[in-house]
Parts: structure tokens; C-alpha cells; sequence
């Protein structure tokens, strides 16, 4: 068959064989390093992970005890907080710029900036949140803004029984805060997309019903949107939780035996009520911050027991994802056929 | 050219007779359900509406006709408002509904949306089942009782004449119907709100010539109780179905008649060209 072709075709299938064979090399390389990278990570692992790594508080002097409860319940924390914060914002922004806000120059400056905001460097996230969450602006300090108008040097408020410090200072809630600020523009861009990419002619047909505006958006547009929402949240948690540079300037400590509000078991978290609005307030680490603690110490010993930490992170991050997915497709599913 | 007008003619006298013999069908004289006066629309700067005012008598169908691009689907979206949805349109002039402005000041719209119903060219079933798509209307007016729907929605179905290939899969997703049965649940949604005033433009363009009868049928059933307006390029479809027939062009209104009238005698030499095929 091939001999009846003539040449010219024979050129271009020549070239798309050529073309078929260069993404398969782009894509098994990079399977490869990763592949490499895995087996590293679990090499150095290998009989480090295990149950007491889980349960015990980091160790400065033995590495053999060193554990990352501290860091795996610091980010849990951050991350409740993060998507509780970020999750409602975001939706709420993007349902606003794309159903409510017109078209005036305002708008369309926010629009824009939108794509802008969701590449800047974590690190300046972590800058800005130093200043606004951490020190809030330093106005609450003796001699400050705050005292020279009230009189009262405040460092606290208590509202509804829960004590909040003023300024935060280096609260996991300045941290979820600041990673919020950052997955934020992530999350308002995906979920525009996903709003956008709902047909005209669903929301005109339930307008055509008598539907007001919000109930269209509310039976018709959010749930068909949600999926691609679910996207941009599963994309900025991934990012979220796997932040260091941010957490380091917003002052996550590098070594801590406590975990936020003390909690150390799931049970806890229903049963020990203040405890639970106690933790915001706490100071924390982060697995992350962790890892990078350990991989910084001169002992080699610890290099297992960043191994150890990544695995975890890996293993956080994939269910996390897992989770996000099936959460999507179970929504899919009740839309589609 | 003129046998053309007359199998048309032709399809109205069949049609009137059978209208006549059938109980329940009483032609005498009826109300103005709704009017328009001197009605301009712009899209931006562009205006597709020229003064037209028309009026829309009570349980009957009126039929819109026109070359493509004249301001038919344009017009037909004046009255139910659905033109404000498209952003920097323009609208001078007045809509009357029973006698009252539906652009006055203190007319909610949703609330006229529900009086006036609308179903679309291309048929838009919401991703749900086949019983929240007809039990949509209805629970957004605030009906939460079950057996109520449940009654509504079989009522609703029945006259699309979609009750008895739907009954068995009422929980099935609505996508899985085919084009025809998507019309036709269309219209079904549109009828379980309970309008007064039914809106279709070109509800049968994307049918077999099966469904198409059957939704001729059920306009022809509907007009004891709603008021019908329906846009159509089958002059056929205009011949047997409406009551009334206006033939716009190039956003003017040049014609508008009782449809036997129409049909075999347009008083304007631009209708009979249209009407007869010799453009648009
Ligand atoms: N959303 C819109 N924005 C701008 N112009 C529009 C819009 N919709 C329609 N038009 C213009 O208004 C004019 C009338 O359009 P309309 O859809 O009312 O025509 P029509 O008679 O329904 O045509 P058809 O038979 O093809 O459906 C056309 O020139 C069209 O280009
Ligand atoms: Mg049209």
C-alpha cells in the first residue's frame, strides 16, 4: 500500500511519525525524571515512615525521633482555613464580575489584573501578608495608630468568647489568611471560566420561565458550574499546601512541639470545642516547613526523615486531589446523562 | 405563483372548516390580549424595529412571517421582555398586556415572564430529569407540594403530547430525549407555569415533519386557552395554524390580516412576492 503513495503524502506522514515520536520523548521524560524522583524519595524513606513519624513532635538532637505531627496538623489547619476563607470569596467574587458587575473600566482593570495577580511570586504574597495579617500594619502597637487614638494600647478582642490577638502576629489564621490572598486570584479565574462556559440559552430559557436573576444563577448557572470550579479549587489547594517561601515570612516556626489548639486527634475536633476556636490563634508549623528544616541540618540522618516528610506531603496532596475528583464526577454525573 | 396561493388559500378554508366542526370552537369576536404602539428597538446604534404596532387578539394564534433578519425574533422578545437581557438595546414606544404597559415603572418582570411564556427556536432542556425540567417553573413561583407538582407536570406533559413516551422515565435526564421530544418538553415547561400568553419562534424548524404535526396539533389544541404568537418561515405552518398572520420586513410591519385574507388576497404586492417564494 505504502509503495503507491506518492511522495509527497509519504513526506508528510513522514513527518507526522516524526512529530508522534518527539511527544511521546517529551512525555516519557518527563515520566522518567519524576519516576526517578519518586524512587529517591522512597529510597530515603525506607523504614522511616511509620506510625511514631506520624504521632511524634520533631526532634532537635535524634533524628530517629524527630516526627511531623506538628507540621501535619499545621497544615491541616492551614488548609481548612485557606479553603474556608478562599472558597466563598472566590466564588462570590467571580459570580460577581460575571453575572452582576457591567462593563465600566473598573471592572475590566479587575478582570485583567485577575490573570496578572495569579503569577506573581508566593513570596511576595508572603511579604504583603507580613504586613497586613501579621503586623497589621504595625497599628496596634505601643505608640501606635491605635493607642494615640484610643488611649488603650489593645492587643487583644474578644469576640464571641474567642480571643483574637491584635495584631495576629504569627497565628496559622495570618498564615491561612495570606495563603488565601494567593490561591484567591486562581480560584476567581477558574470559576469565571466555569460560569462563563454555562450556554446563554440555559439562563435565557429559565428567564423565560419567570425565574429571577438570582434564582437562574442559583438552580441553573452555579450547579452547572461547579465542576470547572472544583478545577480551579483543586489546582490553588494543591499549590496552597505545598507553600513554603509564604509560611516562612509570615513566621510558621521551624521547630514546634505543639500542634494548634493542642489537637492531636480527629475526635477532637468535635468533641474539645475550644480548643477548636483556640487553634486559628495558635502559633504552627507546616509539613513543608518541616522538610525543608530537616533537609537544612547537618546530620545526614535527617535527610530520612525529610524523605520521610515528603512522602506524607505526597500522600496529603494526592488524596486531597483524589477527593476533589470524585467530589467533581459525582456532580457531573448529576447533570449529564 | 398564483397555484401556490391558492393550495395555500386552499389549506386555510380546509382548516377553518374543520375548525368549524369541532365543539368548543366558537369564532365569534375576541378581546385585544396584547398591543403594541409605534414600537422602535436598537440594537446599539443599529435599529431593527421600525413603528410597529400590531395588535395580538385573545385565544388565538397570530403568526409572524418574514424574510430572515427582518426583527421577528426581535419583536417577539419585546413581549416578554427577554430583550433586556441582551446588553445596549433601546426600545421606544409601548407594549400593552391587557391594557397595561409592561415597560411601566412598578411591572416586575419575572412575574410578567410567568404570564407571558416563551419557547425557543432551538430546544433548551435544563440538565435535569424530565420532571424538574417541568416542575422548574412551578417551584421557582414558590410551589413546594409534591402532589401538586406531580399533577401539574402530568397535566403539562399531556398537552405537549409528551405524556405517554414520557410518563415511564420521568426521572430519566432530560438530555436523553430525542430533538423532537426536547420541543416538545419545551413547550411543556413553558405550559406548567400556566400562561396567559404563549410565545414560540419557530418551535418546529428543527423537527421531523412527525413532531411537526404534533406540534401543530397541540398549538392548534392550546389556542381554546392562550393566546399564541409564533414566528414561522413555513408558509404552510402560517396557512394552518394561525388565525392571523403579519408579515414584517426589513423591521417594518407590512402587512397584518386575518390569515384566509392573507394568504389569498395580500394587499401588498411585497407580501404576495414573499408569500409566493419569490424572495426570502
Ligand atoms: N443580539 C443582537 N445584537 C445585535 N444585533 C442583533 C441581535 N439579534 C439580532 N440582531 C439583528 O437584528 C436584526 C433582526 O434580527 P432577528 O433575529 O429579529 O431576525 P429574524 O426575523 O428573527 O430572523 P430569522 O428569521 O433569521 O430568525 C438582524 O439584522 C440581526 O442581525
Ligand atoms: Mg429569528
Amino acid at each position: 500500500m505504502s509503495k503507491a503513495l506518492p511522495a509527497v503524502v509519504r513526506s508528510v506522514s513522514t513527518r507526522g511519525r516524526l512529530f508522534a515520536a518527539l511527544c511521546r520523548t517529551a512525555i516519557w521524560s518527563a515520566v522518567g525524571v519524576l519516576a526517578i524522583l519518586l524512587a529517591c524519595v522512597l529510597w530515603q524513606s525506607w523504614g522511616w515512615l511509620d506510625l511514631s513519624f506520624l504521632t511524634s513532635y520533631d526532634s532537635a538532637i535524634d533524628p530517629r525521633r524527630a516526627g511531623i505531627l506538628a507540621g501535619l496538623w499545621g497544615s491541616f489547619w492551614l488548609m481548612i482555613l485557606t479553603m474556608f476563607i478562599s472558597v466563598p470569596v472566590g466564588i462570590g467574587a467571580a459570580i460577581y464580575l460575571e453575572e452582576y458587575a457591567g462593563d465600566t473600566w473598573v471592572t475590566r482593570l479587575i478582570r485583567v489584573n485577575l490573570a496578572n495577580l495569579a503569577g506573581v511570586p508566593s513570596i511576595v504574597y508572603g511579604i504583603l501578608g507580613l504586613t497586613v495579617f501579621v503586623r497589621m500594619f504595625g497599628i496596634f502597637r505601643a505608640g501606635g495608630l491605635v493607642q494615640q487614638l484610643t488611649g488603650w494600647e489593645v492587643v487583644a478582642v474578644k469576640v464571641v468568647g474567642i480571643r483574637i490577638p491584635l495584631p495576629l502576629g504569627s497565628a496559622v489564621l495570618a498564615g491561612a489568611l495570606t495563603l488565601s490572598l494567593m490561591i484567591l486570584p486562581v480560584i476567581i479565574v477558574a470559576a469565571q471560566e466555569a460560569l462563563r462556559a454555562v450556554p446563554p440559552s440555559i439562563r435565557h430559557a429559565s428567564l423565560a420561565l419567570g425565574a429571577t436573576r438570582w434564582q437562574t444563577i442559583r438552580h441553573q448557572v452555579l450547579p452547572a458550574a461547579v465542576p470547572g470550579m472544583l478545577t480551579g479549587i483543586i489546582l490553588s489547594a494543591s499549590r496552597a499546601i505545598g507553600e513554603t517561601a509564604p509560611l516562612i515570612m509570615v513566621g510558621a516556626a521551624t521547630f514546634l512541639r505543639s500542634t494548634p489548639g493542642g489537637i492531636t486527634h480527629l475526635t477532637e475536633l468535635l468533641t474539645n470545642f475550644p480548643s477548636v476556636l483556640d487553634a486559628p490563634f495558635s502559633e504552627y508549623t507546616a509539613m513543608t516547613i518541616q522538610v525543608y528544616n530537616w533537609v537544612k541540618q547537618p546530620s545526614d540522618d535527617y535527610r530520612h526523615a525529610a524523605a520521610a516528610g515528603i512522602l506524607v506531603l505526597l500522600i496529603a496532596l494526592l488524596s486531597l486531589n483524589a477527593l476533589a475528583i470524585y467530589v467533581r464526577n459525582r456532580f457531573q454525573k448529576r447533570l449529564s446523562v | 405563483m398564483a397555484s401556490l396561493l391558492h393550495s395555500l388559500s386552499d389549506l386555510v378554508k380546509q382548516r377553518q372548516e374543520t375548525e368549524r366542526a369541532a365543539p368548543g370552537n366558537d369564532p365569534g369576536p375576541r378581546g385585544i390580549k396584547a398591543e403594541t404602539r409605534k414600537l422602535d428597538f436598537f440594537y446599539g446604534p443599529h435599529q431593527v424595529l421600525f413603528d410597529i404596532s400590531l395588535t395580538i387578539p385573545e385565544r388565538s394564534v397570530t403568526a409572524l412571517i418574514g424574510p430572515s433578519g427582518c426583527g421577528k425574533s426581535t419583536f417577539l422578545r419585546t413581549l416578554n421582555r427577554m430583550n433586556e437581557i441582551i446588553e445596549n438595546t433601546q426600545l421606544i414606544g409601548q407594549v400593552l398586556l391587557d391594557g397595561t404597559d409592561i415597560y411601566g415603572p412598578d411591572v416586575d418582570v419575572a412575574q410578567l415572564r410567568k404570564r407571558v411564556g416563551m419557547v425557543f427556536q432551538k430546544s433548551t432542556p435544563f440538565p435535569k430529569s424530565i420532571f424538574d425540567n417541568v416542575a422548574y417553573g412551578p417551584r421557582i413561583a414558590g410551589l413546594r407540594d409534591k402532589k401538586q407538582l406531580a399533577e401539574i407536570v402530568e397535566q403539562s406533559l399531556s398537552r405537549a403530547a409528551l405524556w405517554n413516551e414520557a410518563k415511564d422515565r420521568l426521572k430519566q435526564s432530560a438530555l436523553a430525549l430525542s430533538g423532537g421530544q426536547q420541543q416538545r418538553l419545551c413547550i411543556a415547561r413553558a405550559l406548567a407555569t400556566n400562561p396567559e400568553v404563549l410565545l414560540m419562534d419557530e418551535p418546529a424548524s428543527a423537527l421531523d415533519p412527525a413532531s411537526t404535526a404534533h406540534v401543530e396539533d397541540l398549538i392548534f389544541e392550546l389556542k381554546r386557552n392562550y393566546t399564541i404568537v409564533i414566528v414561522t418561515h413555513n408558509m404552510q405552518q402560517a396557512a394552518r395554524v394561525s388565525d392571523h398572520t403579519a408579515f414584517f420586513y426589513e423591521g417594518r410591519l407590512i402587512e397584518m390580516g386575518v390569515t384566509t385574507g392573507l394568504f389569498t388576497k395580500p394587499k401588498e404586492k411585497r407580501t404576495e412576492d414573499y408569500i409566493t417564494g419569490r424572495f426570502g
